[in-house]
């Protein structure tokens, strides 16, 4: 005899299955953080700390320069480039005047760019980089430092963060490949 | 602006951007029973979409939304 689709054994079976509406399935998100600028990272730590609002279980896989994320002493440096944004706005407002390439390439404007934005959040009650990594972690975030990168950069596990795991693309894209979303910044 | 809702809990994001109202929300609406509302005001432009968005997201219950002047207020009842 063949099953057919109302098959009286497999419909029972189907029945009893535990949990498939009592629980719903949580959410997940699968985030690449390639950069490090502070400009670069604001994004994917607005994005985690909602997802994990939202009671998803989000994962941020943190490779090549999105590694300063996780690594404990550079964390505490990250820096907005001077140079190579189009996008910069004029620093002072109500002043239509940007800084020109030749001013940003002097010694010292990256500090001084990096200034500007920490100034801009803060008037804008924009947690800064550690307030809204603290609130990424309150809601169960987890943070992957990439492996490879971690060799390329000879970076030890030690400098990592405590809380921070190394892992390897493909253990990411194990968990990626079950993710709602998947976004690279 | 009135509405009839009675709410159990204040919580104010006036002035504050993107993640923070919706993290806060989160929070709040755990401290309270379930059944019970929370009233959420926001001046984020975003606030009304992102506040849809979560109730869709997190299974809450929005019982009643408003705006006055630039303010947008809302009253979530805890579901669950």
């Amino acid at each position: 005899m063949t099953a057919q689709s109302g098959d009286p054994v497999l419909t029972a079976v189907e029945a009893v299955t535990p949990g498939a509406e009592a629980v719903p399935e949580q959410k997940k998100l699968a985030l690449v953080a390639s950069k490090g600028g502070l400009d670069e990272v604001y994004p994917i730590l607005i994005m985690a700390s909602t997802a994990g609002a939202l009671g998803w279980d989000a994962r941020v896989f943190c490779t090549f320069y999105g590694l300063d994320i996780v690594n404990a002493k550079r964390r505490k440096h990250l820096q907005v480039a001077a140079v190579g944004n189009a996008a910069a706005p004029p620093p002072f407002e109500g002043v239509p005047v940007k800084v020109p390439t030749i001013v940003g390439m002097l010694p010292g404007m990256q500090r001084v760019s990096t200034w500007f934005m920490k100034r801009w959040m803060k008037k804008s009650n924009i947690p800064d980089f550690e307030e809204l990594f603290e609130t990424c972690l309150e809601s169960d975030v987890t943070f992957y430092a990439c492996a490879t990168t971690m060799g390329v950069m000879n970076v030890k596990q030690d400098e990592i963060i405590e809380g921070a795991s190394c892992l390897g693309a493909t253990a990411f894209l194990d968990f990626a490949a079950e993710a709602d979303v998947a976004l690279f910044v | 602006m009135t509405t009839d809702v009675q709410a159990d809990q204040v919580l104010d994001c006036s002035g504050l951007l993107c993640p923070i109202p919706v993290v806060k929300t989160s929070k709040a609406i755990k401290t309270i029973e379930v059944g019970q509302v929370l009233h959420m005001i926001a001046t984020d432009p975003g606030a009304p979409p992102d506040m849809e968005a979560w109730v869709r997201q997190t299974g809450h219950e929005m019982v009643a939304q408003a705006t006055e002047d630039d303010k947008f207020l809302f009253w979530f009842r805890r579901t669950k």
